[in-house]
């Protein structure tokens, strides 16, 4: 059994209401923090818990918050981002939605570090039951003086609000986030200056994942050197993994980043195998954006080594051959599965979501999906996959936010990986609309030379 | 000329004032919202002319807004609004076939309302359930697992609550 610092108590039965949840041991970071501790002190234990930060980038979150600016007399702003919206990910629905206390607790004794009197969580706008739930725990908090003024004496006045968003992934990157909370379309802004500078509202400001900021409980209530234990080496703490696609068990996890990939699919503890006795073919292991991976180098690198949970093993082997943590959305796909038309289909969601600001992005991903229509559908050219290759390279980089790399990225990996599927759709117009290509050699243990 | 009840206001100041003193525009997201479900489930033109008045800003600076985020409306839809999601991970559990029976039953393709304005489909991208796929959401809530039956289910649900509202 994997520790457990996040989900321990998710499913204690009431967990969402205050009492049950305070009976459990909630809120006792608060009173730590706020009655024993400086805000730098706390700064301090979050730096040495090594946490990443869990909404994609695996950003230290202690040194984030060191960076923030403090000039004389403006205020600034914690925003937790609960926009949750790339695709394979629905760990934060789950924690706000079963243990919502959890993510206050934290946010308060956030705000206190970074001296936020006014949060801010900006959730998507879909998840509207979960603003619900949000606010009933915030007003139970308040009720019982862990929000509001002069929170248990200490001085420190702290007031948390829900912003729901209305349907824009791009407003999950931080700066289309504060656009948005500032009641504008999400489009990114230019950095820098950083968020840390100038944020909402042209204020100082910490943008940080539900997750991230959840773990701070765990993180003043045992100790940043003790929390730094658990994982192994810079993957310290606990992760919450969203499994979903062709497994058993769909749902969210948390792994203590010790176990293998392999585990985690086929182990009853989490996944549970692939459905119906079938074989995996390939897998994005950390949200949409991720390079997907073929069954053979994700349960090993290229180098033949295991390949575990964490974030170095994960990235071993670079684009070449490995992929990324991300978000923890464990997309995992069976023989039955055609890799180009599950391109398509997230080639489809970048187009849909690209906010417009920049011609590479704009374009290259209505015109990525186009081509990828035109393979899948038996209309493809040999020179198209070529041209595919051509454009997600033009994307890369070239761009105001990381949405391009995020929507050049997947192609990249697929073509990368499964250019045989690319021309057997190319070459066999008529047989790719009546079957899929199937399992190949993708399981089977190659090796790939490492660039 | 609409105008929010007194409930409606009450809510409206709530929003408001969860911001700064000068930034009320920040309220805009929420405030749209609250329009869309008061006055008829979408943004009208006139609509979004009364949230500029009320919050003190241009209406173009409304319209840019109600533009770029998929859950507004700009134009009429049913009073059930089915939102199916097609995206990669709800593909691999089956969606498109739950999308093509939910179009063949009631008659319409994705975008589309049914003549007597019950239903309208919509296909949208991932809404953070991959793990409980297919999925659609319906109003303020999410149903997951979907399968024929549970179309079938939800759709009769629809049809009797609408009857018994009449
Ligand atoms: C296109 C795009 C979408 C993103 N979506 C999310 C999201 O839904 N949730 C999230 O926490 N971070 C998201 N991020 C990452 C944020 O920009 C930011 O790095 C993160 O919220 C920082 O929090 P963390 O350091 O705690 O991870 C996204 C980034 C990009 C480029
Ligand atoms: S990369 Fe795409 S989403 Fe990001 S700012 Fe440019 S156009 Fe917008
Ligand atoms: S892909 Fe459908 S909910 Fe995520």
């Amino acid at each position: 059994m994997s520790k457990k610092l996040l989900l321990e108590k998710a499913h204690v039965e009431g967990i969402r209401y205050f009492d049950v949840y305070r009976r459990e041991g909630g809120y006792r970071s608060v009173e730590k923090a706020l009655k024993e501790m400086s805000p730098e002190a706390i700064v301090e234990e979050v730096k040495k818990s090594g946490l990443r930060g869990r909404g994609g980038a695996g950003f230290p979150a202690g040194m984030k918050w060191s960076f923030i600016a403090k000039p004389e007399g403006v205020p600034r702003h914690l925003v937790c981002n609960a926009d949750e919206s790339e695709p394979g990910t629905f760990k934060d629905r789950y924690l706000m939605e079963f243990i919502p206390h959890l993510l206050i607790e934290g946010l308060i004794v956030s705000s206190f570090a970074l001296g936020s009197n006014d949060t801010y969580i900006y959730i998507r706008g879909e998840y509207a039951w979960i603003v619900d739930i949000l606010e009933q725990a915030i007003t139970e908090a308040k009720n019982n003086g862990f929000l509001g003024k002069n929170i248990l004496g200490s001085g420190f006045d702290c007031n948390i609000h829900v912003q729901r968003g209305a349907g824009a992934y791009i407003c999950g990157e931080e700066t289309a986030l504060i656009e948005s909370l500032e009641g504008k379309r999400g489009n990114p802004r230019i950095k820098p200056p950083f968020p840390a500078v100038k944020g909402v509202w042209d204020r100082p400001t910490v943008v940080n994942n539900v997750e991230t900021l959840a773990a701070v409980v765990p993180i003043i209530n045992m100790g940043g050197d003790e929390y730094a234990k658990i994982g192994v080496g810079r993957s310290t703490g606990t992760k919450l993994i969203s499994a979903c696609g062709n497994i058993n068990k769909p749902g969210v996890y948390e792994i203590d980043m010790t176990i293998s990939v392999e585990e985690f699919i086929y182990s009853d503890e989490y996944c549970g195998g692939i459905p119906n006795g079938k074989k995996l073919k390939a897998c994005i292991p950390g949200g949409s954006s991720v390079p997907i991976l073929p069954a053979n180098l994700l349960l090993k690198t290229a180098k033949g080594e295991t390949r575990y949970m964490n974030y170095e093993s994960l990235a071993d082997g670079g684009f070449a051959s490995g992929s990324m943590m991300g978000s923890g959305g464990f997309i995992v796909l069976d023989e039955d599965q055609c890799v180009v038309r599950h391109t398509l289909s997230l080639a489809r969601f970048y187009r849909h979501e690209s906010c417009g600001q920049c011609s590479p992005c704009r374009e290259g991903t209505g015109w990525m999906e186009k081509i990828l229509k035109n393979i899948e559908y038996g209309n493809g050219k040999m020179s198209d996959i070529d041209l595919l290759w051509d454009i997600q390279r033009k994307i890369e980089g070239n761009t105001i936010c990381p949405l391009g790399d995020a929507a050049a990225w997947p192609v990249a990996a697929a073509i990368r990986h499964f250019r045989d599927e690319f021309e057997w759709h190319v070459l066999n117009p008529e047989e790719s609309q009546k079957r899929n290509y199937g399992l190949a050699h993708y399981a089977d243990p190659i090796h790939v030379p490492v660039a | 000329m609409l105008k929010f009840s007194e409930e409606q206001m009450t809510e409206f100041k709530r929003l408001v004032a969860r911001y700064p003193e000068g930034k009320q525009k920040s309220a805009l997201l929420p405030v749209l919202h609250l329009a869309q479900d008061s006055f008829g489930g979408w943004l009208s033109a006139e609509t979004m002319d009364y949230v500029a008045e009320l919050l003190q800003i241009t209406p173009i600076e409304v319209y840019e807004v109600a533009t770029f985020y998929s859950m507004y409306n700009l134009k009429p839809v049913g009073k059930y609004m089915f939102e199916v999601c097609q995206t990669g991970p709800c593909m691999l559990r089956g969606s498109d076939d739950i999308i093509a029976y939910i179009g063949e039953k009631l008659g319409i393709k994705p975008g589309e309302t049914t003549a007597d304005g019950m239903f309208t489909l919509k296909t949208v991208e991932c809404l953070g359930a991959c793990g409980y796929a297919p999925m659609m959401q319906l109003g303020k809530h999410y149903r997951e697992h979907l399968t024929k039956e549970k179309v079938d289910a939800i759709i009769d649900e629809c049809r009797k609550t609408a009857a018994s509202l009449n």
